[in-house]
């Protein structure tokens, strides 16, 4: 895996040297899906003449203004639900691996290992949370909605039955949800298909080894200020006109690398 | 039927008390074979509660967070008679969860509701006589039994509830804490609820945003432990 935070060198600028992700063509920075991640926010030890590095995970800016994708979802959710509810996570985890054996993990190993089978470690929530919410913010833009196309269409219509098939099922499922959670659209690693799951609280797909493609935050601090109890209109707003299917189809193309799709052939973005 | 756990000793008490509605602390309807439920009248206006709790949260809170429990559930219990009658067991188990979320959330809210008091007519005002005494005994204080609820209420992770409970058997208070919509009884049968603090982000959220701790530490003002006393009273005596 990555080299751990603590082995991490200063560039002369002072900033952490790591490999830049990809970007897409419309400067969206994807998240590392099977990649580890390399933690961001780095802090030198003030000990002396001490070369020793300690780094922290970081908060990672949505790709978008924050009023972007009003009215659909408002700039007020936005600097919450970022900058207080993602931030809160960043810095209670960091807090937490301050002192912690679990300091110098990648966020994908951090969250598997503090998953711990289901009987969860205390640092899981706030690792899966900030994980989760790179996610989402990258799951959505500014000229979302509309169409899946190409490849992930076709993936789709195959495992759904149809693109209608598909946003009726993440409805449902979405409505569904019992209390605070996610909803998904995955791809199942064993099985070779999409599907949609929904987890609870800060649970994300990856513990179950499954690879995810779309994320939908179904806490009520994700919509209640703009939507108050009205649950259904804000997915149907997520999906008709937030979601970004051209993160999608980036992230399934890259999860080609891992589970072989057969036919049909998608396509590289 | 799925709620014949809660006795109408139990609950009833505090819904008799202000005349609304009859034994049937929680509007079950005898109208029908069903027992439907009701959604019940607040004993209070939706603004009396502020500035703790604003009138837009009470009215929200009320109207569509608990109305929908309601209505969902009388649903789902429609949805189980006809799948009972038809014998189709898969579908009567995978009632259950919508059953136990939606009952639940009825039940939860309507304690909810009487667990408030606008603080001109004492709400927040300590609790006195056994109570006071037993949560001394077993706490130590009231400010370390709030402490308590507070603490387990902002660490609770996701949707649910912080209760104080009267346990019936060994006469002991604790604090215990329920995920989603869980009422108090799915921890044990010996648990009776005498105040319940809803934590759901939809009771607090849209005045004091992600400050969950805030919203905790003011609620006291408007606790009716006045409610709580009689419950524990009933109980214990
Ligand atoms: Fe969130
Ligand atoms: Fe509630």
């Amino acid at each position: 895996m990555a080299s751990s935070p603590a082995t991490l060198l200063l560039s002369p600028g002072g900033r952490a040297s790591q490999p830049s992700l990809p970007l897409a063509s419309h400067g969206l920075r994807l998240a590392p899906l099977n990649l580890p991640r390399t933690p961001k926010k780095m802090e030198s030890c003030c000990s002396g003449n001490s070369a020793k590095v300690i780094a922290y995970y970081g908060l990672t800016t949505p790709p978008y203004e924050l009023n972007a994708l009003e009215p659909y979802m408002s700039k007020r959710t936005l600097e919450l639900h970022w900058e207080r509810h993602h931030r809160e996570h960043v810095e209670s985890l960091n807090k937490q691996l301050r002192n912690s054996s679990l300091y110098g993990y990648t966020m994908l190993e951090l969250i598997k290992v503090t998953y711990n089978n289901g009987n969860p470690l205390p640092e899981f929530n706030n690792a899966a949370e900030v994980w989760n919410h790179d996610f989402f913010w990258e799951s959505m833009h500014p000229d979302g909605g509309k169409l899946p196309w190409g490849g992930l269409l076709q993936q789709i219509e195959k495992d759904f039955g149809s693109y209608s098939n598909f946003k009726d099922e993440f409805m449902h499922s979405a409505l569904g949800l019992f209390g605070s959670g996610w909803v998904w659209l995955i791809l199942k690693r064993e099985e070779k298909r999409l599907a949609v799951m929904k987890t609870s609280n800060a649970i994300c797909p990856l513990v179950f080894d499954d690879i995810p493609i779309l994320a939908l935050d179904l806490w009520e601090h994700a919509y209640y200020l703009d939507y108050k109890d009205d649950r259904e209109t804000y997915i149907r707003n997520f999906i008709n006109h937030l979601v970004c299917w051209h993160s999608a189809t980036v992230r399934i193309v890259r999860a080609e690398a891992f589970v072989n799709l057969g036919e049909p052939k998608i396509p590289v973005a | 039927m799925a709620l014949g756990f809660l006795t109408a000793k139990t609950l009833g008490l505090g819904f008799r008390a202000r005349g609304a509605a009859p034994a049937l602390g929680l509007g079950f309807g005898q109208s029908r074979s069903l027992h439907t439920v009701e959604l019940p009248d607040l004993p209070y206006d939706y603004a009396a509660l502020e500035p703790t709790i604003s009138a837009e949260i009470m009215q929200l809170h009320h109207q569509k967070h608990h109305q929908a429990y309601v209505n969902n559930y009388n649903t789902a219990q429609e949805q189980l008679e006809e799948a009972l009658n038809k014998g189709d067991v898969s579908k009567v188990v995978h009632l259950q969860s919508a059953i136990k979320f939606n009952g639940g959330g009825h039940i939860n809210h309507s304690i909810f509701w009487q667990n408030l008091k606008p603080s001109k007519e004492g709400g927040g005002d300590p609790p006195h006589g056994a109570l006071g005494w037993a949560v001394d005994q077993d706490f130590r204080s009231l400010e370390v039994l709030i402490q308590k609820m507070n603490a387990e209420g902002a660490a609770l992770q996701g949707s649910g509830w912080v209760w104080l409970a009267l346990d019936k058997e060994s006469k002991k208070l604790r604090v215990e804490t329920t995920a989603n919509q869980d009422p108090l009884v799915t921890k044990g049968a010996n648990f009776v609820p005498l105040l319940g603090i809803d934590v759901w982000e939809h009771a607090y959220y849209l005045q004091y945003k992600n400050v969950k701790p805030d919203y905790l530490k003011n609620i006291w003002t408007v606790i009716n432990w006045k409610y709580a006393s009689q419950v524990y009273e009933n109980e214990v005596v």
